[in-house]
């Protein structure tokens, strides 16, 4: 019980508190570039907690079993950065083949991801705060929840700023850098909230 | 020290060359045959994206090409000569595309009609046609905006003193720009026609001319000249029925306010 309300927690707080996007600034460049519209945002959202997960599978592993045990923990990143992105690649082969309904509405995004820093920086954070892999994958899975929360909630903002009147001078990505300000203060009102869970 | 960065430089490329295998060897297992009658129709295609054909793009209309049994001449960019490319990579008859081009019902320019008011929005003719219908005293006209312009793929509108202008040689006719058109007065008919009513006023003679000189002023003198019987006033304003027009040009001849061009033929 203990462990699955420590699970809860990790998941709770990578949702919320610790957004990727809103609270740690990672994965910006996908969340102001594709949030334009609803469905691309959520097919985004989607196509990055896929990617998350698969990816901390495979890094975790790799970490603990050939990194640490040559004391190679210094390759990290350009380990991660390889495996990622050879990994991108291959599930999209694997999903042309055998789901192209889902590739077909994954689209561009799931190349897209490659290089994003916030699958990245996940599975750089599970390592860093030293999760089982179990939690791990769990993080995970809640940073993929709280990115496709923070673009829902974005595309949402966005196509009322586009319905609102601008001054010239801050139309187009200054007003949106601005609501995305707005949107991250809103996400700090989740501090602390977390650690009250299960008190 | 040095079997440090051996050890570091093996696990490296070792994980890299694991990768390299894998993929290698997935895109040898995992290869999805891309139609190949698919890529060769698409290389055919012009390319524009300019949905004529009722697909949302070249790419689209050669997966259906290839796949369903669709018509092989929807493509009016590429006329005859895609069509035929098209129809032989298929293996069926070739068929004629029926080539279209676009034509702006609307000769009233800056000299010829006035404006009631001084418009400072958008300039947009969506945006113009939200205000009051347009700035120009004639409701029925070109707002001169440029929407067209911005929607042609083949640069051939332009705005010249407040009316779009069509270079022949330059439309393709895939009539994104009649789409676009807030007063609806691009219309989109067979290459072949060369006349073409510069006019979208329905408005009674007089009442016409008052608001353009140009104006379309139904007085039917186009309809009784015509030998083939192609020209039809409604609603006060002359329409050509493309199907039975000759392009003898009579009409225009007779018009009294010139409303009624022969078209500049394309070389």
């Amino acid at each position: 019980m203990d462990t699955f309300k420590s699970l809860i927690i990790i998941l709770m707080s990578s949702v919320l508190v610790n957004n990727y996007v809103l609270n740690r600034f990672l994965g910006i460049c996908p969340f102001l570039g594709v949030s334009k519209k609803l469905n691309q945002a959520v097919g985004m959202g989607f196509s990055v907690i896929f990617v998350m997960v698969v990816a901390t599978a495979v890094t975790w592993p790799i970490q603990h079993f050939l990194l640490d045990s040559y004391g190679l923990g210094y390759m990290q990143t350009i380990v991660f950065i390889l495996v990622i992105a050879a990994l991108v690649q291959f599930i999209e082969m694997a999903l042309k083949k055998f789901i192209p309904s889902l590739h077909k509405s994954l689209g561009v995004y799931l190349p897209l991801i490659t290089t994003n820093c916030a699958v990245l920086g996940v599975t750089i954070e599970n390592i860093d705060e030293s999760f089982t892999f179990v939690e791990s994958i769990v993080n995970s899975l809640g940073c993929g929840l709280g990115f496709l929360l923070a673009m829902v909630l974005f595309s949402g903002v966005r196509s009322k700023i586009d319905d609102s009147e601008i001054p010239e001078s801050f139309k187009g990505l200054p007003a949106t850098l601005i609501a995305a300000s707005f949107v991250s203060m809103a996400f700090l009102g989740f501090a602390g909230i977390v650690d009250n869970l299960f008190a | 020290m040095i079997e440090n960065i051996l050890i570091a430089f093996l696990a490296v490329a070792s994980v890299g060359i694991i990768c390299a295998v894998l993929l290698a060897l997935a895109s040898h297992f995992l290869h999805v045959e891309e139609d190949e009658k698919t890529l060769k129709i698409r290389e055919c295609l012009p390319g524009v994206n300019c949905g004529a054909c009722g697909y949302a793009g070249c790419d689209d209309y050669a997966k259906a090409l290839a796949n369903d049994n669709v018509k092989t001449n929807l493509c009016i960019p590429g006329s005859d000569s895609v069509a035929a490319e098209i129809a032989e990579i298929l293996g069926v008859e070739p068929e004629d595309v029926i080539e279209m081009i676009a034509h702006v019902r609307c000769n009233g320019n800056c000299n010829v009609t006035t404006k009631f008011a001084h418009y400072q929005g958008i300039k947009s003719c969506a945006a113009a046609m939200m205000v009051y219908g347009g700035i120009y005293d004639c409701r029925y006209g070109c707002l001169g905006c440029g929407d067209c312009e911005k929607v042609c793929p083949s640069n051939a509108i332009c705005v010249h003193n407040g009316v779009a202008h069509i270079n022949n040689k330059l439309c393709v006719g895939c009539g994104l720009c009649a789409k676009a058109c807030p007063k609806n007065i691009i219309e989109i008919f067979p290459q072949v026609s060369r006349v073409g009513v510069m006019c979208n006023n329905t408005l009674k003679g007089a009442v016409a001319r008052k608001t353009c000189k140009n104006a379309c002023i139904g007085c039917k003198k186009c309809e009784s000249v015509c030998p083939s019987d192609a020209i039809k006033v409604e609603n006060n304003l002359a329409h050509i029925d493309y199907s039975k027009c000759t392009n003898c040009g009579k009409c225009a001849e007779a018009c009294p306010t010139k409303c009624i061009k022969l078209l500049e033929p394309i070389c």
